[in-house]
């Protein structure tokens, strides 16, 4: 069947089934057998649309932005803010202006930490996180507390991997200076009621930072209707290239912000006197940016919004639905977050076999899923345990890879067995 | 998948997690602390989270005389760690630590030019390039030890 009727077709039954075609990656076989990819929640694979444009610009169009009167200067340029562009009508971005290029979801916060919390900070003030966050989005808080003598304040949760959200209304009136929370928990997959959390920090005054490199890739994210001042993500995890990512924050706050890093780019004139810094979103861009990365991450947007984020939310929720009963049904096995919404992502546990094992067996098989405490150590602790087997979905995964994955794990048993 | 690739792959994951290495996994020898320890050092593994101290006590005449381990790790690790107790106990700490490096010389595809006896049941990790250093922590934890060195032992 070519491969416009066989869209044609899965399209008309309203699922996205054959955008799968659109990954090379998927297309091998790892050890003998086909490739069944349950780990985007570390890295998605990339489609052949982001693929092109990144070798695209690489093969013609590569040349500096915002520097050169000459052709290619200018196509870069174009290319490299279009991709802006995109970027920020796909988040919903007031203006793109607030769309800011960063390496990554963790430089994204470390910027918000120096650049806006730093130097409102005084000894004694609390940083409110919760017990979900990925390293990422509690080390730089950390680096902070010793800068200033802040104190993190930690939302705790339940057996379900939930908020308690019964204390964070306790914590959020005791001073705190900002929130930072994770949207999507990447260790468990808990969706966090992130707009009532924002409503709630704002009825207090406190300005709030949303992770949401879990959840761009896998729900419609629009940052004005959740009015958090400032949203994280990554590329790399939405089909886009590695090193780069987004720091989406408000015009009003980036403008009274101080630059990030110095460099070239982010000025409008240097003298030995003093420096003018250029505009937004320029002010945080230093340097020579990853003009690929960007246009990479363009193209990924395009891809993403061409299926459409409802499409892919509701197909993965389907899908985590059936990868949870399947995996539920295998005897020994322990789930790791239950929470009631989640979006994503399935941590467990097999029998005694230690997770590093179970991921040893199933890549033997093809199964790629992770192992370990996924950068979120504080909910292993939480759950007494050293690390869980992760399994987690994209828009291109289908019910054979669920198949796949609880077969390896019966084979995992049989060899633990002997 | 077609038979024979399955039976192939299930053949090297036979040979990596054989009886012996699940025995030492599941029963750990040596497992605990020493009344007397002359030296000691932490292993860590930072991928997957194993994380073992060893205890040694070494007498005068410069040998081993006890060993033990306590910690968590995957089975790899704790059956390495536990075949190493086994078999370092009454040897001298430079034998131990040619032994040491034989071992972690076989694993990683060298050649050992010592025989290794049971503890050859840790090649399997030969075909599973990420889990040598599960094999090998113990391993390096030990020298660590011998050599008084403060930092843990990482593998990284």
């Amino acid at each position: 069947m070519s491969k416009s009727l066989r869209q044609a077709r899965s399209e008309a039954r309203g699922d996205i089934g054959a955008c799968r075609d659109d990954f090379p990656a998927l297309a091998q076989k790892i050890n003998g057998a086909p490739l069944v990819y349950l780990d985007s929640a570390a890295s998605a694979q990339q489609p052949v649309a982001v693929i092109d444009a990144v070798a695209e610009y690489h093969r013609h169009i590569h040349a500096n932005v915002h520097r050169g009167v000459h052709t290619l200067s200018h196509r870069a340029t174009e290319a490299y803010e279009s991709a802006r562009d995109e970027i920020a009508g796909f988040i919903n971005a007031g203006n793109r202006r607030e769309v800011v290029f960063t390496s990554g979801t963790t430089e994204s916060i470390n910027l918000v930490a120096q650049s806006f919390c730093r130097p409102r900070l005084r000894a004694g003030d609390r940083i409110l996180l919760s017990q979900l966050e990925h390293h990422s989005n509690i080390v730089p808080w950390q680096l902070l507390c010793d800068q200033t003598g802040a104190e993190l304040l930690v939302v705790p949760i339940d057996e379900r991997g939930e908020l308690d959200l019964a204390t964070f209304e306790r914590q959020i009136e005791s001073g705190v200076k900002i929130l930072a929370i994770a949207h999507v928990s990447n260790a468990l997959g808990t969706v966090l009621p992130v707009a009532d959390l924002v409503r709630r920090a704002k009825q207090q005054g406190v300005p709030v930072l949303v992770d949401g490199a879990q959840a761009v890739p896998h729900m419609p994210v629009d940052v004005q209707s959740l009015d958090c001042d400032f949203y994280a993500f990554s590329g790399h995890k939405m089909c886009g290239p590695t090193g780069i990512g987004i720091l989406y924050a408000k015009e009003a706050l980036l403008e009274r912000m101080p630059p990030y890093q110095g460099g070239g780019d982010m000025i409008l004139e240097v003298r030995f006197e003093g420096t003018k810094y250029n505009d937004l979103p320029y002010k945080f861009e230093a340097g020579t940016p990853n003009i690929s990365g960007a246009i990479g991450l363009g193209a990924a947007v395009r891809y993403l919004s061409g299926i459409g984020m409802e499409r892919i939310a509701e197909h993965e929720s389907k899908l985590l639905q059936y990868l949870t009963e399947q995996v539920s049904r295998v005897p020994g096995i322990r789930l790791i977050g239950t929470a009631r919404h989640k979006a994503s992502v399935q941590s467990f546990l097999l029998d005694d076999i230690h997770p590093h094992d179970l991921g040893t067996i199933l890549d033997h098989q093809g199964v790629a899923i992770r192992t370990g405490h996924h950068c979120a150590m504080p909910v292993m602790d939480f759950f007494r345990v050293p690390g869980t087997a992760r399994a987690s979905l994209a828009l291109y995964n289908n019910r054979v890879d669920v198949d796949r994955l609880v077969e390896s794990l019966a084979q995992a048993k049989e060899i633990f067995s002997q | 998948m077609n038979r024979a690739a399955n039976d192939l792959s299930t053949a090297e994951l036979r040979e990596l997690y054989r009886e012996l290495i699940l025995d030492h996994a599941r029963s750990p020898r040596h497992f605990g602390k020493l009344s007397a320890i002359t030296h000691t050092a932490e292993g860590l593994n930072p991928l997957c989270g194993d994380k073992l101290r060893l205890y040694l006590q070494i007498d005068d005449d410069d040998r081993i005389s006890d060993a033990a381990f306590e910690g968590s790790g995957c089975a790899i690790s704790v059956a390495s760690a536990s075949l190493m107790t086994d078999a370092i106990i009454g040897m001298r700490t430079a034998e131990a630590v040619d032994f040491s490096n034989a071992l972690i010389a076989s694993v990683t595809g060298r050649d050992s030019p010592v025989e290794l006896g049971k503890l050859q049941a840790l090649q399997g990790v030969r075909e599973f390039p990420s889990r040598v250093k599960c094999a090998t922590l113990a391993w390096h934890a030990m020298n660590s030890a011998i050599r008084r060195d403060h930092n843990p032992a990482s593998t990284e």
